[in-house]
């Protein structure tokens, strides 16, 4: 058993002459909900986006159960313009540049901040093409109806997972036609058909009201508890994140600045600065 | 989900045998040589391409305009390898050439031959072509299917492709029998046959699980990717097939013009294609085939009276040689201006659809959009 699920190490992103995320290392361990949080432009969605092979990280090393995933150190013409601390440390690690899809059948799966569910098709569809990837077949046997045993499996379990979370009833309508808390709903629904052990959730509550929010956070620990998942999310709504996760990890500028229990990050006076915001001294 | 209703299965099943008899029944009684069995051969040839352009920029949202060179790589595959070898060795096609293929094969085999030559060269040129997006991806296959009638044009390849002259003499569909057997099949029939099982093979593969992920490709490359799907791969593999039912419909147009020439291949012939997938409306099976028969209906026989010159109109020699084509570019910009979304849209004509309204009505309730697999 890893105690370890996934740790980032000196993780940098830059764009240019723009270091979005700098250094940045986190753990999380199994069957925890990690909050990340900090204010708008922070680097979060880049910090998401490294994890999950979206982007190539300038920098830094991530680990997913003990092994290396996700490895780089800047060459090149990079090197040039890089600022980071330490990049000499990662000069003779492999690098590892995966695609989203290798991430997510490592076990990984996320939602959107911006819902990216598919347009043109049902609730009952986009869970089902979820279950594409790890489906036992080939284009032939798909085509010609031979892998018949197969796709009744995954329309079953697809069937069972939609139930599980209240959305059944919907199964026929256009995805894109529920109202904006469901299609968030489907959203970690479709990502759990690709059958994870680590979620991670873009501002799942973003747009919700205080109560649909507290159901969304009840929500997430029940799906965490059924599945055996562990989940690292992003989120802006302060009562969720007090409320439900067990650490809490704050970045401002791209930089960690504070960790810890949601006591202790809420009584930090960097976190508190982040947030408000100095009082310049004349 | 598991009790489906049966009735608009059968339904569709019972119309597309009705098509079939109609064909038979019609080539038995009319005329071999009457405008209509051009119009239905044509047609028929042109659906399967349509729908093998449309599985590729309207289900897997990828804009190819390669199809002219995939069909003509499937042409040339099929002339070369049923032409008889004696016609090869003498010289009344290969006149300026020694013919290098000293063998000959069956139609069905030439067929498939043609597909996978097509698939081949669509997996070489999907390697670096596909890692491009929307406008140009499809300037880069535009480009590459002007390089591949440029290559069968080349005098190198002449002993294969007989250089710019034409092919023929090869097994047409006057020479299609029955497996095994010497009873010939209507040659009209036959191109049904063929372009309607190459046609439901598409119709299952997009309603099937790979189907599924070529769709979340188009609506979300990112979500389909953050979901497993493996894009470089399923492009291919879109691609890929897309191109081999391209090169049957070429060795079957090959099969029907008795004669083919590497320059009748233009990118005007894709055009024609994308017209035809867009007027149909784009991610539409059924939209894409009634769209081919349409078109090559107005364009072959239906506006031909507008070229002769022996009608007159207010006095006027208006109606000319190329007046028709004038009046088909109106039409098809009424059509794009009042159907933007074509005939069908995404929609499929379906008869599981149309069973269920008439149920409905009966049973006194709003009828509603049906939508399902025609």
């Amino acid at each position: 058993m890893h105690e370890n699920i996934l740790r980032l190490a000196d993780i940098t992103m830059q764009f240019g002459g723009v270091v979005a995320v700098n250094n940045l290392s986190l753990e999380v361990n199994r069957g925890e909900i990690i909050a990340l949080i900090g204010p708008n432009g922070a680097g979060k969605t880049t910090a998401f986006n490294c994890i999950t092979g979206v982007y190539e990280p300038t920098n830094g090393v991530i680990r997913f159960n003990d092994e290396i995933i996700v490895a780089n150190h800047p060459r090149g013409k990079m090197k040039k313009l890089y600022a980071g601390e330490n990049a000499a440390k990662y000069k003779n690690t492999r690098i590892m540049d995966p695609t989203p899809d290798q991430i997510t059948k490592l076990g990984i799966a996320r939602t959107f901040q911006n819902i990216r569910l598919w347009k043109s098709m049902t609730v009952f569809e986009n869970v089902l093409t979820a279950k594409h990837m790890r489906a036992k077949q080939n284009v032939l046997s798909a085509t010609l109806r031979l892998s018949h045993a197969e796709e009744k499996r995954m329309r079953q379990e697809t069937a069972e997972l939609l139930e599980e979370q209240d959305l059944l009833q919907y199964a026929d309508a256009l995805a894109t036609s529920l109202p904006y808390g469901l299609q968030r709903r489907l959203e970690i629904a479709r990502a759990l058909a690709t059958d994870p052990v680590l979620l991670l959730l873009d501002e799942p509550a973003a747009g919700m009201n205080p109560q649909e929010t507290q159901e969304l956070g009840e929500f997430i620990v029940r799906i965490k508890n059924k599945y055996d998942l562990t989940v690292l999310m992003i989120e802006h709504h302060m009562d969720l994140v007090m409320q439900f996760s067990d650490r809490i990890y704050v970045i401002d500028f791209g930089r960690l600045i504070s960790a810890g229990t949601p006591q202790a990050v809420q009584a930090d006076k960097r976190v508190i600065d982040a947030y408000l915001g100095v009082v310049d001294d004349e | 989900m598991e009790k489906k209703d049966k009735t608009g299965l059968w339904l569709t099943f019972g119309f597309i045998a009705l098509i079939y008899i109609g064909v038979f029944v019609l080539e038995q009684v009319v005329n071999a040589n009457h405008i209509v069995f051009t119009v239905l051969k044509k047609g028929a040839i042109y659906s399967l391409v349509a729908v093998s352009m449309n599985l590729l920029n309207g289900f897997t949202g990828l804009f190819s305009l390669g199809q002219a060179g995939f069909m003509l790589i499937g042409a040339y595959t099929y002339a070369v390898l049923t032409m008889p070898v004696a016609v090869k060795l003498s010289d009344s096609v290969y006149k300026y050439y020694d013919c290098a293929v000293t063998f000959d094969t069956g139609i069905l085999a030439a067929l498939i031959c043609a597909g996978l030559a097509a698939a081949i060269f669509a997996a070489l040129i999907g390697l670096p072509v596909l890692r491009l997006k929307s406008d140009y991806l499809a300037i880069a296959t535009l480009g590459f299917a002007e390089i591949i009638r440029a290559v069968f044009q080349w005098g190198a390849l002449g002993p294969i492709t007989n250089g710019a002259n034409v092919l023929r003499s090869y097994l047409d569909l006057t020479d299609v029998t029955i497996p095994f057997t010497d009873i010939p099949i209507p040659p009209t029939l036959f191109v049904f046959i063929a372009a309607g099982i190459c046609i439901a093979v598409i119709m299952l593969l997009i309603n099937s699980s790979y189907g599924r992920a070529f769709k979340a490709i188009r609506d979300d490359e990112i979500a389909a990717e953050a979901m497993g799907i493996n894009l470089f791969r399923h492009k291919e593999l879109s691609f890929v097939i897309s191109s081999f039912f391209a090169g049957i419909s070429g060795a079957m147009l090959a099969m029907f013009q008795y004669t083919i020439q590497a320059s009748q291949f233009k990118s005007a012939m894709t055009y024609e294609i994308l017209l035809i997938v867009v007027i149909g409306g784009i991610g539409s099976v059924s939209g894409s085939c009634i769209a081919s028969f349409l078109f090559i209906s107005a364009s072959e026989w239906w506006l031909r009276f507008l070229d002769d010159s022996k009608y007159n109109i207010l006095g006027m020699n208006l109606m000319r040689a190329g007046f028709r084509k004038l009046v088909f570019s109106v039409i098809i910009m009424i059509l794009v201006l009042f159907f933007s979304r074509g005939i069908m849209g995404d929609k499929e004509l379906s008869f599981s659809g149309l069973a269920k309204r008439l149920k409905r009505k009966k049973a006194g309730m709003p009828a509603k959009e049906g939508d399902g697999d025609a």
